[in-house]
């Protein structure tokens, strides 16, 4: 019986030739990862232990992302409890307000995961550096610190699901679509404790910012972790931003999977997730009716890279949002930001009456920079519409692409990018 | 090692969101969490939970975010046991890191309702509906697994020198 791309890695990790689903290993890491709400507790854990220090102050990476700059003063003293700690400990990868961005974009744009990796972050959206066929999943803080102390961690060997990518997607159908299409398919716990594998020819019409999406919204399935094959694209994408050696790893052809989906690219469309789950979702041919909005968030670390600010500029371009719409755009990284800058994107943005804001995770979790009152909608490019994610409990979010979210804010209710030349 | 209490009852996908909001995240002190543990789908829990109640839920419990702020807040308000059908991955691993003790038995969590009065026993992994005197047989709590929970959590346990 052979080994899924996942359990490779793991056993390699784990100094093992062979290892098993439902196997309980410890496994080397490459990475460790936290960010300014999950590093306090972890550093608390940390100060309990009988340890000296941390394991490899190279291999740590803390990013102050989801409440910076600061929004309160508690946030503040959590922020400054990471940052004596970066200082404290030597820590290479601390990511300071001005070079910081939030942390799944930000760490592959530093060329600090690589395929062949294993990396745990206390924050669940760390599998998506499976993009570029690394291992990496989230973890609560106690392992962010036991992971800090040791460069280890205990993992049960998952079981996985296949996902055969075949065809290119239209026009206006991205990596958030498939994703949203494959969680309304398989649900929130479809693929609980699995790996979510993805195969298949469509795979190379994915740009890595696609990818990303999808390996980052493998845990809205449920999923351990998500992973791509390392094609050409990703293999540039490492060789332009990192220096880390990397390591390719292929599934056994005769690896087992607990169930196989295959899916034809070209026939999705654009797909919007209602209110209060990520699998509650329709095309946006389903929706027939007028479901007006009051906001429209696009950013994240699921949806707030160059491609999607490219994207909603292409469909501002020219345009201007609903009278009474707030349309929040976020790029992800301050690279990410000035690239848009120079390409003259944040202009047209501003130009249609959306603000653009420094990176932080902020409105997508309910935060600061965006919460909802009661009975308000946002159509959001956030990966979760759980009840009171983004402010009130009696608020409304729709997860989508940049497309559906830009076109939404210029009609002021849910439509597509082609309904608005109608 | 066994919890007694009466039971919340709660249905699928009971999100880390709704068990601790993250407007709150701006602290990590176990008893300020406590204080809105469940307030966005539940705001009498915390003024009825009393030390020792099981809280009892369907699929795929704790989904969502890494937040250990989620079984922190649960433990805080006293809770001495959850039982699900099913947990998600990341809340499953940071219970047990804390000390919160979990577990999955798609049956008793169907069946058990609001009010009642159950026992778990961690040794056997047997569970009782004192109400309705129906018994169901969960996981029992391998030595290490207990002695964590005694340990209240990972940390503790590693100190100790026990691991």
């Amino acid at each position: 019986m052979g080994m899924t791309m996942t359990q490779k890695i793991l056993a390699t990790h784990a100094g093992l030739e062979k290892v098993e689903a439902g196997q309980l290993i410890e496994a080397d890491l490459d990475l460790v990862l936290g960010n300014d709400i999950t590093s306090p507790v972890a550093m608390k854990e940390m100060e309990k232990m009988h340890t000296k220090g941390v394991f490899d102050r190279d291999k740590i990476a803390l990013v102050p992302d989801h409440f910076v700059p600061n929004k309160d003063i508690k946030s503040a003293e959590h922020c400054k409890c990471v940052r004596e700690f970066a200082r404290k400990h030597e820590i290479t990868n601390y990511f300071e307000v001005g070079e910081m961005g939030i942390e799944h974009a930000l760490l592959p744009e530093k060329g600090l995961t690589v395929a062949g990796d294993v990396i745990i972050g206390a924050d669940s959206h760390t599998c998506t550096y499976g993009a570029l066929g690394a291992f990496s999943t989230g973890v609560g803080s106690t392992d962010m610190a036991a992971g800090m102390a040791t460069g280890k961690a205990w993992f049960k060997v998952p079981s996985a699901i296949r996902f055969c990518l075949t065809g290119k997607p239209s026009r206006w159908v991205s990596g958030k679509d498939i994703i949203l299409h494959i969680i309304g398919t398989i649900g929130v716990d479809g693929a609980l404790y699995k790996s979510m594998e993805f195969t298949g020819d469509g795979i190379a019409s994915l740009s890595m910012d696609d990818r990303f999406t999808i390996a980052n919204m493998a845990i809205e399935a449920g999923g351990k972790n998500g992973i791509f094959p390392v094609d050409e694209k990703a293999v540039s994408y490492m060789k332009e931003h990192s220096r880390k050696q990397y390591t390719i790893y292929e599934a056994d052809e005769d690896a087992v999977y607990d169930a196989e989906y295959t899916i034809d690219l070209s026939k999705l469309r654009p797909t919007v997730a209602f209110p209060h789950l990520p699998e509650n979702t329709k095309t946006i041919d389903e929706i027939t009716e007028d479901i007006r909005i009051d906001q429209v968030v696009i950013g994240s670390c699921t949806n707030g890279r160059l491609d999607d600010i490219r994207i909603a500029a292409q469909i501002l371009k020219g345009r201007h949002v609903a009278k009474g719409m707030r349309c929040i755009i976020l790029p992800a990284t301050q690279s990410i930001y000035l690239q848009a800058m120079e390409e003259g994107l944040l202009k047209i943005l501003i130009e249609a009456g959306a603000v653009v804001s420094t990176p932080t995770c902020g409105p997508c979790l309910g935060g600061y920079m965006g919460i909802l009152a009661a009975g308000e909608r946002c159509v959001s490019t956030t990966n979760r519409n759980f009840v009171g994610r983004m402010g009130h409990v009696e608020s409304e979010i729709y997860l989508a692409s940049p497309a559906v979210a830009a076109a939404s804010a210029v009609m002021g209710k849910i439509a597509g990018p082609e309904q608005l030349d109608r | 090692m066994k919890a007694k209490g009466s039971v919340f009852k709660y249905g699928d996908n009971v999100d880390t969101d709704v068990i601790i909001p993250a407007r709150y995240l701006n602290s990590s002190d176990p008893g300020e969490l406590a204080l809105h543990c469940m307030e966005d789908i539940d705001r009498e829990f915390i003024h009825k939970v009393k030390k020792g109640d099981i809280m009892v839920a369907n699929k795929n419990f704790g989904c969502g975010s890494s937040r250990e702020h989620a079984p922190i807040a649960i433990k805080a308000a006293g809770v001495g046991c959850v039982i699900a059908e099913t947990f998600a991955r990341i809340f499953y691993r940071n219970a047990i890191n804390i000390g919160l003790p979990i577990i999955e038995c798609p049956q008793a969590a169907r069946e058990i309702s609001e009010g009642d009065c159950v026992e778990i026993d961690f040794d056997s992994g047997l569970i009782v509906d004192v109400t309705t005197g129906k018994s169901w047989q969960g996981q029992a709590f391998p030595e290490f697994m207990q002695r964590i929970i005694q340990a209240e959590g990972l940390i503790n346990y590693i100190n100790s020198g026990k691991s």
